[in-house]
């Protein structure tokens, strides 16, 4: 049996599993990265790429914030392929209530120093002149952003490569246990960590990890540019988010470089298959055309889906497994990984290195799991 | 938003060219209720495309009447962008979306040109050779107008005797087959009568037209717009000043919407003898199942037609013909089989996927289709890969991904607008951009 | 039936016989169909829908295929959009 030894072992090479591949080999660590198909390619390649501070607990706020402040450190650095655009989120509220929302959150982001603007209904409208009449304004949060995650997940990928680390690529990991990857092609990788960076397939390889699908569908046109400014998410996002029983749409568009739009989101439980399902791709179009009527006539190039890795705290799980010592979990984005994905890889590192982390890491322990679950 | 409108059929066709046109006469003949659907704005599909110029040939029209006097439902300029369950499929037209219920479908979706790049091939007045037709038919004045035809297969003789016939100066066609590859095919036609016939009057009609084997174009000229073109010719290069280049390599299958409904395809639709798919009710006749022209067309369209309507009697009697025709259509693939030298044409900088502007430089380094989609944007324009697929998949040996909805561009609130949807069921596709 | 159609390129007005398509009127009026994403002129290629090469606004709609529209008296045709 052919044997390799190294000081960690990544599996998964999507934006979380890259970012872990980059932040070891840039400290020094013998790392391998094992990808059993295309660099970015599972939900990595489905999502939607939006860089967004995000306030549901302390905990997600205080990793979204530092990984965005990471991105924005980053920048200089990204090539242009990756179309890292700084055009920032308008939280849209439809009514007086979703307004309130717009107020509470522009209360608790200036508390900790994340720049926002309310905008009035007139604001609102100048800035996106697409939304439908009658929306009540919304929230302006500047240093959001958006990017392209395949190659974004590329681009660490080969940062990673550069300090030293080696990519397998095309290479099935078949189970991991006690510091061995065993692949599918016979070779054994030794490492003192071994990091799952499997995404929704977590548990595949690492038993017991309570990780859930949580199908979404995306939608994208033809190029139309400058018909959306910002990334628009709608107050609803949030609401549907935190249901755990019912599948969602809600409307959120992105504008892409290239002047297509990107249309979401939903989410789905229980979905296992990949299939296109209608009934998900009606609701939220129909939802798309409420909040922006000319997406109606708009061509469509292209519909597909993924599969988010969702917990039940919705944090996701960053350090390691109580099941096997030598197994760490990097994992449970939902859909936050683009997002999450360099401070992920920071304070997984810190903890294995025992540097100090710039943000709290126990919320995101998995060994949080069987304590008091703190719901969202 | 309004409703889709809905409409019910015994037997379904898609593709109003002639294997569907064959298809509808002979289930409608059975007495099935039938429709006809078609993207364009008139029955004919490409071979017979009438123009502003041009009425149909004989054939086309003695075959049109039939299927209005078997009163079949046409629906024209109707596009096929999904099935949302099964016995149904969702249809756009300018108007909204028709929701198409059947419980028999044959799909007729014909062929389309393949391309292959070489410097140069995005130049304007750089078109396929069935592509210049087309355009020629569609008002675009060619007489006087020097053109050269290049690629491979039957097209371009056709083309070029269409195109003379308009006047046009045709300075030479460039087939990069073999000499011997065409004999052999000379050989294939002798077992076709009709097929020698119409082999004599090309020859005849393009007596004075230098045809030259074992050639094909290394480089278009220009800057603005095609001024030259050059070929390769006996090992040596020649350029030759020209207005138009009509350059196609054969034709692939549109097997898109086969692809969607689960059918087995490998390189074609697979078909049992009643020209069935894989798929319970669906069928396949014509170009999808294998190019090999206009009469295998009409054959098998007929069977499908026959068979879906229920009389496998009478399908079984076409069977000597079709298997004919099938004869022929192997000489045909491989006469014309593309020759190696046609991957090194493309440069570094050469674009192979036109709605991204991908070059080949960046593609080489792949070794699937999907990696190289996620990393450049190759195949996610809106021709969805129908240009740069077999393009790719003869340059690099990729497989294509599977195919999600809409497998056409399509309105948002079409999409939006499908009212039958149940729960999807599992079977191909891949998630991800 | 008219012996000519008239409609408009780019702001130009051009006569065209019925039947033509609205690709050949481009072409007629001396036009590439589009630009491409990196800036180069483009023209029809597959001439039968499948290629967008020949993709225009018409009337206001973008991303039209225009070897498969034909042409209707004032038509706004736009290929530089």
């Amino acid at each position: 049996m052919n044997s390799v030894a190294c000081d960690v072992a990544i599996v998964g090479a999507g934006i979380v599993g890259a970012a872990c591949a980059q932040e070891c080999a840039r400290r020094g660590l013998r790392t391998i990265l094992v990808e059993r198909e295309t660099i970015g390619g599972g939900a990595t390649a489905a999502g939607m790429g939006h860089i967004v501070v995000m306030d549901d607990s302390e905990a997600q706020f205080a990793l979204t914030r530092y990984s965005q402040q990471l991105w924005q450190e980053l920048r200089p650095e990204l090539p242009e392929d990756i179309e890292y655009e700084p055009c920032g989120t308008i939280w849209v509220a439809a009514d007086e209530e979703e307004m309130q929302e717009v107020h509470r959150k522009q209360n608790f982001y200036r508390q900790r120093g994340v720049p926002t603007e309310v905008l009035d209904a007139n604001r609102l409208r100048e800035m996106e002149p697409n939304l439908r009449e009658g929306m009540k304004g919304g929230l302006l949060v500047k240093e959001d952003g958006v990017l392209y995650p395949p190659c974004a997940a590329r681009f660490l990928t080969e940062h990673a490569r550069r300090c030293g680390a080696t990519l397998r690529v095309g290479c099935a990991a078949r189970r991991i246990e006690q510091g061995h990857v065993f692949l599918e092609d016979g070779e054994n990788i030794r490492a003192e960590f071994v990091v799952n960076a499997m995404g929704a397939s977590a548990a595949d390889l690492t038993p017991g990890v309570e990780i859930k699908k949580r199908k979404g569908h995306l939608v994208i046109t033809d190029r139309y540019p400058g018909f959306v400014r910002h990334q628009l998410v709608e107050l609803g996002y949030l609401k549907s988010a935190h249901s755990v029983n019912s599948d969602s749409a809600a409307f959120n568009a992105q504008p892409r470089r290239t002047g297509q739009i990107l249309i979401g989101s939903s989410r789905q439980y229980g979905a296992e298959h990949k299939e296109v399902d209608h009934r998900m791709v009606v609701r939220m179009l129909q939802r798309a055309q409420e909040y922006m009527p000319a997406l109606g006539k708009m061509s469509s190039l292209r519909t597909w889906t993924g599969f988010r890795a969702a917990t039940s705290d919705n944090l996701p799980l960053i350090g390691p497994w109580p099941g096997d010592k030598s197994v760490w979990l990097a994992t449970g984005h939902e859909g936050l990984g683009i997002t999450t994905s360099l401070g992920t890889a920071r304070i997984l590192v810190d903890q294995m290195t025992g540097a100090k982390s710039q943000i709290p890491v126990e919320p995101y322990l998995p060994s949080r799991a069987g304590k008091e679950h703190v719901h969202a | 938003m309004n409703s889709p409108a809905q409409q019910k059929f015994d037997v379904l066709v898609i593709g109003g060219g002639p294997a569907g046109i064959a298809a509808a006469v002979g289930a409608a003949e059975c007495g099935a209720r039938v429709g006809l659907v078609d993207d364009s704005a008139s029955l004919g599909g490409q071979i017979w495309r009438t123009g502003s110029a041009t009425g149909s040939p004989q054939e086309a029209s003695q075959w049109i009447e039939r299927v209005r006097a078997a009163r079949v439902k046409i629906l024209c300029g109707l596009r096929v962008f999904d099935q949302p369950e099964a016995g149904i499929l969702c249809a756009e037209g300018t108007e909204g979306i028709s929701e198409l219920q059947y419980d028999k479908l044959i799909l007729a979706t014909g062929a389309r040109e393949r391309f292959l790049p070489f410097p140069g091939w995005t130049l304007p007045n750089v078109m396929g050779a069935g592509g210049l037709q087309a355009l020629v038919k569609s008002g675009l004045p060619i007489r006087g107008k020097r053109v050269m035809v290049a690629g491979t297969g039957p097209l371009l003789l056709a083309v070029a005797a269409h195109l003379k016939k308009h006047d046009a100066e045709i300075l030479m066609i460039c087939e990069q087959a073999s000499w011997s590859s065409l004999a052999q095919f000379g050989f294939a036609l002798s077992a076709q009568p009709g097929k020698i016939l119409e082999a004599l009057r090309l020859k005849k009609e393009l007596a004075s037209v230098p045809f030259v084997t074992s050639s094909w174009p290394i480089a278009a000229g220009g800057d603005q717009v095609l001024e030259s073109v050059t070929i390769s010719r006996k090992g040596r290069s020649e350029t030759i000043v020209c207005d138009y280049l009509a350059c196609g390599f054969h034709l692939v299958p549109n097997t898109e919407l086969a692809a969607l409904l689960g059918c087995r395809i490998s390189e074609a639709v697979q078909v049992d003898k009643f020209q069935r798919t894989t798929v319970p009710g669906v069928l396949c006749a014509g170009e999808p199942t294998g190019i090999g022209g206009l009469e295998l067309a009409l054959i098998e369209g007929q069977i499908a037609g026959l068979a879906a309507g229920g009389r496998e009697a009478d399908a079984r009697r076409l069977f000597p013909r079709r298997a004919r025709g099938r004869k022929f259509a192997s000489a045909l693939e491989a006469a014309f089989h593309l020759r190696p030298e046609l991957r090194s044409l493309a440069k570094p900088d050469t674009l192979v996927c036109r709605c991204e502007d991908v070059p080949y430089a960046r593609l080489q380094t792949y070794t699937t289709w999907r990696a190289a989609k996620l990393q450049t944007r190759c195949g996610m324009g809106p021709c969805q890969g129908r240009v740069c697929g077999p393009a790719t998949e003869f340059l690099f040996h990729w497989i294509p991904d599977s195919v999600r909805p809409p497998i056409f561009p399509t309105r948002v609130e079409s999409l939006a607008a499908i009212a039958h949807c149940s729960e999807p069921q599992e079977h191909l596709v891949s998630g991800g951009q | 039936m008219p012996s000519t159609l008239g409609l408009k390129v780019n702001g130009v007005a051009i006569e065209v016989s019925p039947g033509t398509t609205v690709a050949v009127a481009a072409m007629l009026a001396g036009t590439p169909c589009r630009t491409s994403v990196s800036g180069m002129p483009r023209g029809p290629l597959c001439g039968m829908g499948v290629c967008f090469e020949c993709r225009m606004t018409i009337n206001g709609i973008k991303h039209c295929r225009s070897c498969q529209i034909l042409c209707q008296p004032g038509m706004d045709v736009r290929t530089d959009e």
